[in-house]
């Protein structure tokens, strides 16, 4: 494949954090295929493209396979092949797009063979390099139309290659999948998750890993839609019962629930000013505060001995679905936002094994992913709010805990599909997978959105 | 000076050889009817001394002993009274309902806790690994509350238990299959007061 993908023969050793050289098709492969191109033939080894457009025109736009590719030409400047790599990564784990990384490439700045780039089934070019005074310059060319349609420019932080570095590197990729989409990825997005008794965070493509400082104990981890807080409750243990902690990522200011009771699985309202939980000392309900401001939450529900718990919040903030055993097993239900009109979303559908749970709203309000008990294991739904059409995403391993990316197309689940409790990626259009974590057994992975300052966690 | 010496050291020596001669007189079988200074009634004073005391060591011994050994049979009730309030009760999956099997554990804490009004108890509820972890958590806290209603329903105050929940965070035993679920469906007992010493029933 001419369009060699980013990923595929990705050196493990990348997951230490450290950048390495950009791996593309070989040197020999690229001069071979350049040399057809100048005699205008096409290797029988390319993939079929439009057969009547073949030979006969130049400057194809959309490859049929439905993912634009981008060239991304060789990066110069300092630290230019981590550069390339994570842009080239990020795009790529975009599913939105198929990078085509050559060996060579014009000079960062000036006038392109845009004849070339179409003949590489690249409708856009990036051009990236590292200003001798730490900033990243990149031109995004569109080659159909022959031009330049974005110039993005931004500081890196020092040093080199630091978690602050890597994200201001995340945030270019996503502004160029904006240029060349119409729509922002979510690489400048993070997961936080449960690993031992603490709450950790990885950077969407995998690298970055770090632990939230003073999380011990910490549970069921939950961003605020603008990602400026972060919540999650607490095992009982020498600080009290289980308690939700909230704290601003960039005043580090905390704030925590008195209850007496157990409380437990915080989500934010979109607007961040309200803040949901389950808390009882037998059974669940759901209850609301606004944290820093009150310390006297306000009862939802009022199903006594229900287990109402897992809760998440519709994008418009008017709905909240989550997870109850008022029938005796767990399912899905939706509620409205004060409580009132509380409906069984998991109907029907799954199979004998009543064990629905774990909902997470879909960004764009239509669809609830949650996790439901198939032949003893949990695998992957997403239903439909409208209809209840449901869909089953997952058969390898079993697979718990949806949480959705900010771009509506990406889950991140724990898996046991490689044996032990691990992150992975899901994109919902192609289904492929990728694993986002190794080591240790995880849990509760909680998606950011996009994040756009220097952050702490 | 030295042939001085020698007689007299040999005349000493004579006059204890001559004494120590003396045949021993049988103990008077009643005391002598006058205290006559002299050295049989000397000597049988302090036999009769000697005897009293072993008598009475031996009797010291003997109530010591016993002591001991109630105070043993004290220290293993209190044991066993304190292994009755610390044993776990264990749950079926997914249910939160005391087992009938597990109810004799439930009824042997009470006449402790009875018979000791000072000790307050923390009731930890725990699943296996199985279930949403979230979901999990509200389940442990579901069978340490059912725990607390079976015993308050047997007299003991509920304001002497706190419940609370580790859901599947915390097992008691690491595996994967049914030996191992089926320890970790548990309810643990915490003394977080009293019962220093814990008091017998």
């Amino acid at each position: 494949m001419i369009a060699g993908s980013f990923t595929r023969g990705q050196p493990r050793g990348l997951d230490d954090g450290r950048a390495v050289a950009v791996r593309s098709y070989s040197a020999a492969l690229t001069s071979f295929w350049l040399v057809c191109v100048l005699w205008g033939l096409r290797p029988s080894v390319l993939p079929a493209q439009d057969p009547v457009a073949s030979g006969v025109r130049i400057g194809l736009t959309y490859d049929r396979s439905g993912k634009p590719g981008v060239a991304l030409t060789p990066v110069v400047g300092a630290n230019a092949d981590s550069v390339r790599l994570i842009l080239g990564r990020d795009l790529d784990f975009s599913d939105r797009l198929t990078v085509i990384a050559p060996d060579s490439g014009d000079a960062p700045v000036g006038g392109l063979n845009y004849v070339l780039y179409a003949r590489m089934n690249a409708v856009a070019v990036v051009q990236a390099a590292v200003t001798p005074s730490g900033g990243l310059h990149v031109s995004v060319h569109d080659v159909a139309g022959k031009r330049v349609i974005s110039v993005i420019d931004v500081p890196l932080p020092e040093p080199a290659l630091s978690p602050d570095w890597r994200h201001a590197v995340h945030v270019v990729s996503d502004s160029i999948e904006l240029a060349v989409l119409g729509q922002r990825g979510i690489s400048s997005s993070r997961v936080m998750f449960v690993r031992g008794n603490e709450i950790w965070s990885v950077d969407a493509d995998g690298e970055g890993l770090r632990v939230v400082p003073g999380t011990v104990d910490g549970l069921s981890p939950a961003w605020s839609a603008a990602g400026n807080m972060i919540a999650y409750n607490t095992l009982p243990g020498a600080g009290g019962p289980s308690k939700i902690v909230v704290r601003d990522v960039l005043t580090g200011r905390s704030w925590s629930t008195r209850a007496a009771a157990t409380n437990m699985n915080p989500a934010f309202s979109p607007d961040g000013g309200q803040l949901v939980f389950a808390a009882g000392t037998d059974g669940f309900d759901l209850y609301s505060v606004a944290p820093f401001t009150s310390d006297e939450p306000k009862r939802l529900t009022a199903r006594k001995g229900s287990l109402n718990s897992s809760p998440t919040f519709s994008p418009d903030g008017r709905k909240i679905a989550y997870t109850s055993g008022i029938l005796g097993h767990p399912e899905v239900y939706i509620v409205d936002a004060d409580g009132s009109n509380a409906d069984l979303l998991t109907s029907s559908g799954f199979g004998d094994q009543l064990y629905r749970s774990n909902p997470s709203w879909s960004p764009d309000g239509r669809l609830v992913a949650f996790q439901s008990r198939i032949n003893g294991k949990f695998q992957l739904f997403t239903i439909s709010v409208r209809d209840k059409s449901a869909r089953q995403l997952t058969s390898e391993g079993e697979n718990e805990d949806p949480s959705w990316a900010a771009d509506g197309r990406h889950l991140v689940f724990v898996s046991t599909r490689t044996g032990t409790k691990q992150l992975w990626v899901m994109d919902m259009e192609s289904s492929r997978a990728r694993q986002l974590t190794h080591g240790g057994k995880v849990q509760n992975p909680a998606w950011s959105p996009r994040l756009d300052f220097s952050r702490q966690y | 000076m030295r042939r001085f010496h020698i007689s007299r050291l040999i005349m000493l020596v004579a006059v204890v050889a001559a004494c120590s001669k003396k045949p021993p007189p049988a103990p008077p079988p009643a005391p002598a009817p006058a205290p006559t200074v002299n050295q049989d009634s000397i000597d049988a004073a302090r036999r009769a001394a000697e005897a009293a005391a072993t008598r009475a060591r031996e009797a010291a011994a003997a109530a010591a002993a016993a002591a001991a050994a109630e105070a043993s049979r004290m220290e293993a009730a209190r044991a066993d009274a304190r292994r009755k309030l610390d044993a776990a009760v264990y749950f079926d999956y997914d249910m939160d309902e005391i087992r009938a099997d597990q109810a004799a554990t439930l009824d042997a804490k009470v006449p402790v806790l009875n018979a000791n009004a000072d000790i307050r108890l923390r009731i930890s509820g725990h699943t296996d690994e199985r279930g949403s972890d979230e979901y999990n958590i509200a389940l442990g806290q579901r069978r340490a509350a059912a725990v607390r209603r079976y015993l308050v329903a047997r007299g003991v105050s509920e304001a002497r238990m706190e419940v609370e929940s580790f859901g599947e965070q915390r097992p008691a035993m690491q595996g994967m299959d049914e030996s191992a679920w089926s320890r970790n469906r548990r309810a643990e007992f915490t003394l977080t007061a009293g019962g220093n010493p814990i008091r017998v029933p």
